[in-house]
């Protein structure tokens, strides 16, 4: 992967927090990140972490009026979304960011043909005329391998299985060949077997656009198939980034370490299998310091006072913690 | 294949096993409640209950030196008729706290009856599926194309005038509407785990449904009667207003409004005190029921 | 590396030619047959006390309607299940009860499992309450062992369910199921709906449970490092047949079926080193309406040879404890 590659997608300090009856809900609580051309990112976390507030506030997708940015800024290419008027974003998602969700029964519309909803996406982004925009969008259809695109441009999403409707929503997302993809746990809902065929078109996608993408999945299986870094979130904030290799290799943060020993693994049998005692901390009640210290087999005083700087520990590699020894940053 | 439920799990209520932290409650809810409806509320059943002990007057005394006076604020009105008379010179006051009484226990019988019916057929109908529910459900389906009125004219007539013969048309009526929306939520509860594993505890299906079904749809059902409450209300008025309600002399707010038509111009109070009390109840309970099914459905979610 | 507990002459379970076939109907007024979903096609297995039987495949692969089958939630088309030589569906009456108090489970998602408006001790205690003579005082008892067992502190008895996350909602689950002293607990994908680092602790228990309790297990689920984990013995499904079926080391270390070894490619190891052995099937899980002729696999498989559309391969011992039903052996 290149590294010299042009820097896309530039999340700077990102504060997104909810209002809600019960209080401030801190989901986005600091977060930086960098997303270049033709790379993948994944964003990896259990629920509540706030890797899904994360990827709606980057389209400014917030549930309103309760969720707001606070702080921060999201530059695409340059620009930053963050003060973009509604009118300017709704030119922005699906033409230079899109989003596929996890559940492709709730992404289609049950109401409309499959060839209905393709051509409704295309027109926000082409001029042609109708003849012109059917033809794009089984060419759209083609370009995600769904077989007998003619046919299926008359069929409703209910006739389809979940494998063939996230391609659809995939062509979608793609046809107006966005700068970035989020995709949200994308998988989740599907067969195994068919995951790794819509995992797979994804990569081949990513390759002939350069899409950069922020995957964001709670499964290490894609991390390690799918992305070229990884961000562990936990309680809103990035607790450890770095290249997939050495983040696998050697996690550096104990919530990234332990989280990895919890995951029962195919290719080996194992006795027992570690798992992390306790909760997450509640979003609208944060503890001072770290916010894994109460969970954590390593934790010091220090830990509960403050909260750990993010410091580097290999090339490209950092993580929050007080345990860490700074290794001289190589970038 | 998991379908990880996406729900904005912020953190709240969720806590480890071996604390157990009490969940926070919301601020601010003591102002979303409906205290006008409320009160109306209340205020009805109290006077209904109370009415031999608050109406200066008996409702059916007549007193015709004193027919057609106005209300006291009125020129011509007097204290002693402060909402004026009628024109036979009954008290109009003490006409609208006994036709309270007529209101409730109407709605009252009519609801339990027709709600009670159509609860029970819900719940067999969506438990049992099939043939029951196939049956069952045209059965509704032709009682809900019956024209409301006319069945209730038609009933009156056939049963003679009175206030069980009310109840009995209102119960008729409404008892298809509970059922039908009953059975809906039957069928979705129908669907969740905790049905299936108490078949696999063992339980009967009776059992079940008394448990498990009942309960679950109880709050569908409440809400569902509140919200009926006003349109029986004008059911009932609405028949004695075409004369095919409670016989007099006892007094019925729709009576009332009817008897007042033809002095519309004069003696405007006999027929819009009536009618205002009939718009103020209704318009209540119908608050009141839009309340609690907002206040009982984020607990729902809970589920 | 799981062993297989001491087994009896007869074992626990033993499904026999299990079938169970949906009928597909037209028509509002009258309602017609136009064809059946072979849910489950003839399937047989056994189960031992103290064992963990895994069942694993994709969606529409039958081992939902299987595990349904022996909890008496639907009744078989063919074939029968039997608990210790008697046949499940043939119980009525003190032998029903008794079996509802052997055989139990826990289903997916904790929150659909449990009734919304009872407490936790109620739910808990429904076997108990059904099927035996438990005076109140015995039932509270026993509640408070279970929740013991499971890890839960008795406060929660008294509680209702909405204020539990879902990995102790899990466990109340559990706890529910183990009330009427089970020797089966069927587990439909007890870990699937919960966050990553809670699957962990659940597996454990469950593990630590089966040895404290003896029990055994039915454990469907399509994660095949979960299997691997608990199972002693596993089988892997694929429109309502059973293609292999072995001991779980066997399968895992050497799987034979070409639906296997598809299935273990694509459940990605969490090491980005790891060698990529893509098996990238074509096309999409048939509908078990209309299941292909001969081997159900053959149009996906990229091994097919011409007998496999004419001629269905029978369930064959390949290796010791090792079954197959592939042309290919």
């Amino acid at each position: 992967m290149n590294a010299a590659a042009p820097v896309v997608l530039e999340v700077k300090d990102l504060h997104a927090y909810l209002y809600t009856r019960w209080g401030v809900v801190r989901a986005v609580d600091g977060v930086s990140f960098v997303l270049r051309e033709g790379e993948t990112l994944g964003l990896v976390g259990e629920s509540g972490c706030g890797k899904t507030m994360t990827g709606l506030s980057v389209l400014r997708l917030l549930p309103e009026p309760a969720g707001r940015i606070v702080r921060g800024q999201v530059l695409l290419q340059g620009e930053d979304l963050v003060t973009k008027s509604e009118a300017e974003m709704r030119r922005v998602r699906g033409r230079r960011i899109s989003m596929i969700l996890q559940d492709p029964q709730t992404s289609l519309n049950p109401v409309f043909t499959i060839g209905d909803q393709l051509v409704e996406a295309l027109r926000m982004l082409y001029a042609d005329a109708a003849p012109a925009l059917s033809h794009r969008a089984e060419e759209a259809l083609r370009s995600v391998k769904v077989a007998a695109p003619e046919q299926r441009m008359r069929a409703y999403p209910h006739q389809m299985s979940g494998g063939m409707k996230q391609r659809v929503v995939g062509a979608i997302a793609v046809a107006g060949e966005p700068r970035v993809l989020i995709a949200d746990e994308p998988t989740t809902a599907l067969d195994v077997t068919i995951q790794l065929q819509y995992l797979t078109l994804l990569k081949e996608i990513q390759a002939r656009t350069r899409l950069a993408m922020l995957f964001i999945t709670h499964d290490f299986g894609i991390v390690a198939r799918m992305c070229d870094r990884v961000a562990v979130m936990y309680a809103g904030r990035i607790v450890e980034s770095g290249p997939t290799r050495a983040l696998f290799r050697a996690p550096r943060h104990p919530y990234t370490e332990a989280l990895m020993a919890s995951v029962p693994r195919m290719e080996a049998s194992v006795e027992r299998l570690p798992s992390i005692e306790g909760q997450p901390p509640p979003l609208h009640d944060l503890p001072v310091g770290c916010r894994f210290a109460p969970r954590c087999r390593y934790v010091e005083d220090r830990c509960r006072r403050e909260y750990p700087p993010t410091l580097p520990v290999g090339p490209a590699h950092e993580a929050a913690c007080w345990r860490v020894e700074p290794s001289p940053p190589s970038r | 294949m998991a379908r990880v439920e996406e729900r904005i799990d912020v953190g709240f209520g969720p806590s480890p096993a071996a604390e157990l932290s009490a969940r926070p409650r919301p601020r601010g809810d003591l102002a979303r409640l409906p205290w006008a409806s409320f009160f109306i509320i209340v205020v009805l059943v109290l006077v209904a209950v109370l009415a031999p002990l608050i109406a200066p007057h008996s409702p059916t005394e007549q007193s015709l030196p004193d027919k057609l006076r106005p209300p006291a604020w009125q020129e011509g009105g007097s204290t002693k008729h402060l909402l004026g008379t009628d024109v036979l010179g009954r008290d109009v006051l003490s006409r609208i706290i006994y036709g309270a009484r007529v209101s409730l226990i109407v709605a009252a019988a009519a609801l339990l009856a027709g709600g009670g019916v159509g609860l029970m057929v819900g719940i067999v109908s969506g438990y049992l599926g099939g043939r029951v529910d196939s049956f069952l459900m045209r059965v509704v389906d032709a009682t809900l194309t019956f024209p409301t009125i006319l069945i209730a004219l038609l009933l009156a007539v056939s049963l003679g005038q009175g206030l069980q013969t009310i109840a009995i048309a209102i119960t008729v009526l409404i008892w298809a509407r509970f059922a039908r929306v009953v059975r809906g939520e039957v069928l979705a509860v129908k669907t969740r785990d905790f049905v299936a594993l108490a078949r696999v505890h063992g339980c009967s299906h009776l059992r079940i449904m008394a448990i498990h079904i009942v309960p679950n749809v109880l709050n569908t059902f409440m809400v569902l009667l509140t919200l009926h409450i006003g349109f029986v209300i004008i059911v009932e008025a609405s028949l004695s207003f075409l004369g095919a309600g409670i016989p007099p002399p006892t007094p019925s707010w729709g009576q009332m409004v009817a008897d007042g038509r033809s002095h519309i111009a004069s003696a405007w109070w006999l027929s819009v005190v009536p009618g205002g009390a009939i718009v103020l109840v209704v318009l209540a309970f119908n608050l009141f029921g839009d309340w609690l099914r907002d206040w009982l459905d984020p607990r729902l979610r809970q589920v | 590396m799981l062993e297989s507990g001491a087994i009896a002459a007869e074992p626990l379970i033993r499904v026999e030619n299990l079938t169970k076939h949906f009928p597909v109907t037209r028509g509002l007024l009258i309602a017609r047959t136009t064809g059946q979903v072979k849910a489950v096609d003839g399937i047989s297995f056994t189960i031992g006390r103290q064992e963990t039987f895994g069942l694993v495949g994709e969606s529409g692969c039958g081992k939902t309607t299987t595990s349904r089958l022996l909890l008496r939630l639907e009744r078989p088309t063919a074939g029968r299940v039997l608990l210790d030589g008697q046949d499940v569906h043939a119980l009525t009456g003190a032998d029903l009860s008794k079996y509802h108090t052997r055989v139990q489970a826990v289903f997916q998602d904790p929150w659909s499992s449990l009734n919304p408006r009872l407490r936790v001790r109620d739910t808990i205690a429904e076997a108990l309450v059904v099927n035996r003579r438990v005076s109140k005082a015995g039932r509270l008892e026993r509640v408070e062992e279970v929740l013991h067992q499971v890890g839960l502190p008795l406060a929660v008895a008294s509680r209702y369910p909405h204020e539990f996350s879902g990995g102790q909602r899990q466990r109340i689950a559990l706890a529910s199921a183990l009330a009427s002293d089970p020797e089966l607990i069927v587990l439909d994908e007890p870990v699937s709906a919960l966050d990553v680092s809670i699957r962990a602790q659940i597996m454990n228990l469950l593990k630590d449970l089966q040895a404290q309790q003896q029990l055994s297990y039915l454990l469907v689920a399509h994660n095949l490092a979960t299997v691997r984990y608990i199972a002693h013995r596993t089988a892997v499904m694929y429109l309502g047949k059973i293609v292999e079926h072995a001991d779980t080391e066997s399968l895992y270390r050497s799987p034979l079926h070409p639906y296997t070894k598809a299935l273990f490619a694509a459940a990605l190891p969490a090491d980005p080193d790891a060698p990529r052995d893509d098996m990238i099937l074509s096309g999409e899980v048939p509908s078990p309406i209309d299941p292909p002729s001969g081997c159900h696999f053959h149009p996906r498989c990229p091994f097919a040879m011409e007998q496999c559309s004419r001629v269905e391969p029978a369930l064959k011992a390949v290796a010791a404890g090792h079954q197959v039903s592939c042309h290919l052996y």
